[in-house]
């Protein structure tokens, strides 16, 4: 890989993040970097403030404090205060989200083919020949058979789901993907499926990867780096391993010594 | 039956039958210059649905409650109004209104297009090609062409001020990925003045190409959902669709059973239990003009061609 301007900047910088519900905390005081083709893990129990802080840095919600600056194609914007039309116009080419649950990142009744397409067309593809075979070929990369092209997405399975919601965010070519715990409905074998799908993409596409989850499992097969949150704070931040295997924090201690060994 | 609109546009000018007890064109001035005012923004945004406070209306929603009240914060007493549904002038819904201005504001009512100044119209536009100066006012149904595709109302205001669009054409891959064609027929988006995506109400798309540019002022009522919008005259309207699918207008292998136009919109008219059908221009003012002789082309091609069992009075009947 050549190094260019934008490697010497963080692609995702985000200061002291707060989100406040009225008097109940979402997020306190929460910041990272994200680099050009790193995975980040954000781990931490239900309510912990995971998809809080997901959702502010990824353009979703409006943070009460702090500041996120993406390092766009088009220069460095702050995605709390860049105009609606800019920040919106980021969020579908050059960022995805895949959610825990399909149904609020497919459109359920438009067929897989239309699904993968809606980005494309949104950017102003107009050649309906050019969609399909797009389409196709993303269909093809996340495993699901091509002749499901025309069927909707309630005819899938779960797992089927979950990497069409993937093709359907990749297809633009994004630079950074952020997932709200997209193994969490899918069973073991399915997971590991979609895991290795997940990897193979990250860096073949060098992606950059914000993950929420709650499995510490999945973090270790994908994330470089780790946020270990608890009531909205962050307790313990690092590298993966060194966070898993040396946990300093009586929090993240009892979450790594919490996992069954099978 | 032509004799009997004779007649009614005659009693229809008469002032003496004007009904009592009601402002001009039955609703109040303070009304009328509140829609006055959201036809003058939507003739300023054109294709921006402008909301506006819906009155109640002496007849039924969807029966034309939108176009009835833009029509009537429009006329005056010189105007000559004509009314179509579904291109016809003698159905229910079109000798209504028709009666209504004429009860209530005692103006002039005709079925000639050229000769009118306001047209509401309900599925149709005329044949005959408008003017600049004359109106055609839209029943509206459903005035969002995105509802059906993202039923957040929030959501599709965003999509509209932001012009994001995509969606739309997501609608006409899955028309075309299921049946090798855009198969929308009637309601077909159109893209106003490329700015704002826009139903053109539920026309054929047959009658799409005659919105572009035209020379008359296009305004659209809908009266349920509160919103007017409208297409100021000579503006660019361009109908939806893909590079490699493009626009296209239905066609007849058949000519009109009446009047021979190769070139109107037809409709089919099952004539009898074993099937027979005919194909009638939709338009009833084109189909009797042409009868009528008047125009020039069809004396040159068709005379003498009009099947001796088809007369006029019978079309309706059929």
């Amino acid at each position: 890989m050549c190094m260019k301007d934008s490697d010497h900047i963080p692609l995702l910088k985000v200061k002291s993040i707060s989100k406040y519900y009225g008097r109940r905390i979402g997020c306190h005081g929460i910041g990272f970097e994200l680099w050009p083709g790193e995975v980040l893990g954000i781990v931490g129990e239900s309510g912990s403030g995971k998809t809080t802080l997901l959702n502010c840095i990824s353009g979703q919600l409006e943070p009460s404090e702090g500041a996120v600056w993406y390092a766009s194609n088009g220069g460095v914007i702050d995605m709390c205060k860049a105009p609606e039309p800019q920040r919106r116009l980021v969020m579908r080419t050059e960022m995805g989200t895949v959610y825990q649950n399909p149904r609020d990142g497919l459109r359920m009744h438009v067929s897989a083919g239309g699904n993968i397409g809606e980005r494309l067309m949104a950017n102003g593809l107009r050649h309906y020949g050019q969609v399909r075979r797009k389409a196709l070929n993303w269909l093809e990369k996340v495993e699901i058979d091509q002749e499901r092209i025309d069927d909707t997405p309630d005819t899938f399975s779960g797992g089927m789901q979950q990497r069409l919601q993937i093709a359907r965010n990749l297809v633009t070519g994004p630079r950074i993907i952020f997932m709200d715990e997209p193994t969490s409905g899918l069973d073991v074998s399915v997971q590991a499926r979609l895991l290795d799908l997940l990897r193979g993409l990250v860096t073949e596409l060098d992606l950059s990867m914000v993950m929420v989850t709650h499995d510490l499992a999945v973090t270790r097969l994908l994330a470089h780096r780790l946020i270990v949150m608890k009531d909205g704070e962050a307790v313990e931040s690092g590298l993966t391993d060194q966070v898993l295997d040396d946990p300093q924090h009586p929090y993240t201690q009892l979450l790594v010594s919490s996992i069954l060994q099978p | 039956m032509k004799k009997q609109f004779k007649e009614q546009s005659e009693t229809g000018s008469d002032l003496s039958c004007v009904m009592e007890g009601y402002n001009f064109a039955y609703l109040d001035e303070q009304t009328k210059r509140m829609i006055r005012r959201t036809i003058l923004k939507a003739v300023a945004i054109p294709g921006y649905q402008v909301p506006f406070g819906s009155r109640e209306m002496p007849l039924p929603y969807g029966w034309g409650t939108g176009g009835i009240q833009v029509t009537a914060s429009l006329i005056g007493p010189e105007d000559t109004l004509k009314v179509i549904d579904q291109g016809a002038d003698d159905t229910t819904n079109a000798v209504s209104i028709r009666r209504f201005f004429s009860r209530t504001a005692g103006v002039h009512t005709t079925t000639r297009t050229r000769e009118a100044t306001i047209i509401q119209t309900r599925h149709r536009i005329p044949e005959a090609h408008l003017r600049n100066g004359q109106i055609i006012v839209y029943q509206v149904p459903i005035p969002e062409p995105l509802r059906f595709i993202e039923p957040r109302a929030k959501e599709v205001l965003r999509m509209h001020a932001l012009k994001e669009y995509g969606i739309m054409f997501v609608k006409l891959y899955e028309d075309i990925s299921r049946y090798g064609r855009i198969a929308k027929a009637f309601d077909y988006p159109v893209l106003v003045n490329d700015r704002y995506v826009m139903s053109p109400s539920p026309i054929p798309k047959f009658d799409n190409p005659k919105m572009d540019r035209m020379p008359a002022l296009q305004i659209f009522g809908a009266g349920r959902e509160k919103r007017i919008y409208a297409v100021p005259p000579y503006t660019k309207v361009k109908s939806l669709d893909f590079e490699d699918y493009p626009f296209e207008v239905e066609r007849w292998s058949q000519c009109c059973a009446l009047c021979g136009s190769d070139h109107s919109y037809l409709d089919e008219i099952i004539t009898d239990d074993q099937g027979s059908r005919m194909y009638v221009c939709s338009d009833t003012d084109y189909c009797s003009q042409r009868l009528a002789g008047r125009d020039r082309d069809f004396q040159r091609g068709f005379k003498g061609k009009i099947p001796a069992s088809s007369a006029i009075g019978t079309k309706k009947c059929a």
